[in-house]
């Protein structure tokens, strides 16, 4: 080490101290790498989806490596599906690592500690699957990728009032649940301003597992559609007891019902049954040309997993920030917030994506149906 | 509200009102005899719904025989789970004896996460009870008749064991009077268990037919309808058998006719149960069937 540290010192005095300097400067602007951090859950809990999400950039990265002539380089952190750590982790790319932006992450808690570092270093961070509408509250240089959960209401409300036609609509939900209450008060706001008519609002409790009373109420109201955003579990015995009461209306649910459990356990009492969930699916007819690329990419890269949404997600975070470095032109942290800001229409994906006032994603919402016992993806809908 | 609907409100309520019947009556038992509450009784149902899911799924038995087999199965854990667990501690406090149900119970539910995993899984319904007999908009299924029907049948049983027989007569006497029954010559530990036995099969089939009509199981399903049933027998007084059948039968009126006259506050049907408890136990504190006894603790 000494003798390096001397013989450098030696050749810079040779070479003359100016001109060595300019030309380092130089070299640092022009073909030094782009540092982009990557924060997501890899161990823990959450590690699940946060590996799904990781080899989803990873893919987007292999795709394109260089924006703006320079050569971008990831910085992987596992914030370890915990909150100090993810916060930590954070601090270190940008403290350390000198990023200037971030990827992640999944899990809202975990996000929101780490958007309150990059938030006050003023770099710009992009959430993958974050889907509180707290995370990105008063935040200017946190964003993310996702929609919130509530926009999927509206995404149902619209669904069921323009495709299937419903003039009634109802609502079940589990008043102790904010994903439900959530989903729920954006699916009345929707249907009631689309001119459809809201006519029960009836809940349950946590750990309810007889819903006959409030069915029984629901089927004299006759609704067309019945909005329940419940969890797959205590979904698929909504949907049992409601076909044993003899129910003619048609329900609905959001993202949480996506499990594959949701068909096991609701056997027959599934069929016709809709939900909401991210735009993209194995199963979509009518694939877009960055879905097919994003499909066939991860076919190539893991030919023994499914593709999935967490993997599109983590792969549209990071087409994103090149997009935004693009458009800014420049590798700077406030400059590629501004652009980011800024995103309308970027064709990804999971459809295009732009970015709103409170800096979550929108893009379509798909709509998966149950016919003959088959999950299928029947379109898209654009919450309205 | 049209009186076809009222009508459906009451058979919901009905059938769920038998359930909570029957899982009271486990409850009831064992604290007339033992003065001990156990928490293990939901856990017990739970177990017997998950020997039926084995029993028809993994094995192919006929639901019939699978219903048979889970509820002997859960008798037969009762009396181990008494011998293991409470009996050591007969003349111990009585606190310790609540403890170690408590303990039971984790242990049980623990268990069932282990071998069973926490998920979720289907339960298969017998064609016979999914079916509905439809009269004008009153929609009745086969299942909402067979709870009740069978919840009569099996109290029947029951209250003919109790109080025509020589167990039932020397469980009758141990509530009274543990040590002087004992110094009678009554086998009082046969005793015991028998109730455990007799309490842990009702259990299992309350179990079995919550899985028809909920159907689903998972290893924290009998949490709730155990502490339901619970409050079932307090409502109704805590050692009565005809008590505990009334309390689980008040005990789902209650709960479904909330929904059915005040909707929108469906949410806190849980709420108007307990207060409907405490306002019954402000007037008659030992319940609506209870005796007044003189207090062991």
């Amino acid at each position: 080490m000494k003798f390096g540290k001397t013989l450098a010192l030696f050749a810079a005095l040779v070479l003359g101290f100016g001109v060595q300097a300019a030309l380092a400067a130089d070299a640092a602007s022009d073909k030094d790498p782009i540092k982009i951090g990557v924060y997501l859950p890899l161990t823990g809990q959450n590690a699940f989806g946060g590996q799904l999400e990781l080899e989803g950039v990873k893919l987007a990265h292999q795709e394109m490596p260089t924006v703006l002539g320079r050569p971008v380089e990831l910085v992987v952190v596992d914030n370890k599906s915990d909150k100090v750590e993810a916060a930590n982790a954070v601090k270190r790319l940008i403290e350390r690592d000198k990023v200037v932006a971030f990827i992640g992450t999944y899990g809202s808690s975990l996000a929101m500690a780490g958007a309150e570092i990059g938030e006050k270093a003023g770099v710009p961070g992009v959430g993958t699957s974050c889907t509180n509408p707290l995370v990105t509250q008063g935040k200017k240089y946190y964003f993310r990728a996702c929609f919130i959960d509530p926009y999927q209401g509206a995404a149902a409300a619209t669904y069921a009032h323009d495709s299937l036609g419903a003039k009634k609509a109802a609502v079940l939900m589990d008043m102790t649940n904010d994903y439900a209450v959530g989903l729920s008060n954006f699916f009345t706001r929707s249907f009631k301003k689309l001119g459809g008519e809201v006519v029960a609002n009836l809940k349950y409790s946590s750990g309810d597992q007889d819903f006959t009373a409030q069915l029984t109420e629901l089927i004299a109201k006759n609704p067309d559609v019945v909005f329940m955003p419940a969890y797959f579990a205590e979904g698929a015995i909504i949907m049992k007891q409601a076909r044993e009461l003899g129910a003619k209306f048609r329900l609905m649910g959001g993202d949480a019902m996506d499990n594959p459990d949701t068909v096991k356990l609701g056997g027959k009492a599934v069929e016709g049954f809709l939900h909401t969930t991210f735009p993209y699916d194995p199963t979509m007819a009518n694939m877009s040309e960055e879905a097919k690329r994003f499909t066939e990419a991860w076919k190539k890269a893991y030919p023994d997993k499914d593709t999935n949404v967490n993997g599109a997600l983590g792969y549209n975070c990071y087409f994103l920030i090149l997009d935004a470095i693009k458009r800014a032109g420049k590798a700077e942290p406030e400059a590629i917030a501004k652009a980011l800001a800024e995103t309308v229409e970027l064709p990804t994906a999971l459809g295009k994506l732009s970015i709103n006032e409170t800096h979550d994603a929108e893009m379509p919402v798909g709509i998966i149906e149950y016919k003959d016992g088959k999950r299928m993806y029947v379109g898209e809908v654009t919450p309205k | 509200m049209s009186f076809e609907m009222f009508l459906q409100h009451c058979f919901n309520a009905l059938t769920l009102g038998s359930l909570y019947a029957l899982i009271a009556i486990g409850y009831t038992m064992v604290y007339g005899i033992l003065r001990l509450i156990n928490f293990a009784h939901g856990d017990i149902l739970m177990v017997g719904a998950y020997f039926i899911f084995f029993g028809t799924f993994a094995f192919g038995w006929p639901w019939a025989v699978a219903a048979v087999i889970s509820v002997l199965a859960a008798g037969l854990l009762g009396v181990i789970i008494d011998r293991v667990a409470y009996k050591p501690l007969r003349d111990a406090p009585r606190i310790s004896a609540l403890i170690s149900a408590i303990a039971v119970s984790f242990l049980i539910e623990s268990l069932a996460v282990v071998i069973f995993t926490g998920q979720p899984r289907p339960v298969l319904q017998p064609e016979w009870l999914t079916n509905a007999w439809q009269i004008g908009n009153l929609r009745i299924t086969h299942l909402a008749a067979f709870v009740p029907g069978m919840t009569i049948i099996l109290v029947c049983i029951l209250l003919y064991i109790v109080y025509r027989t020589k167990p039932g007569l020397a469980m009758r006497a141990i509530s009274k009077d543990i040590e002087t029954t004992r110094l009678l010559g009554v086998k009082v530990d046969n005793v015991i268990a028998l109730t455990f036995g007799l309490g842990s099969a009702l259990a299992a089939a309350a179990g079995i037919m919550w899985a028809l009509r909920y159907p689903q199981v998972h290893p924290y399903m009998g949490v709730m309808p155990g502490l339901k049933a619970f409050i079932a027998a307090v409502f109704g007084g805590i050692g009565s058998i005809e008590g505990a059948v009334l309390g689980g039968v008040a005990l789902g009126f209650v709960e479904i006719m909330t929904v059915a006259f005040m909707p929108e506050l469906s949410g806190y049907r849980d709420a108007f149960a307990f207060i409907l408890l405490v306002l019954v136990l402000l007037v008659k504190p030992t319940g609506l069937l209870g005796e007044r006894m003189e207090e062991k603790i």
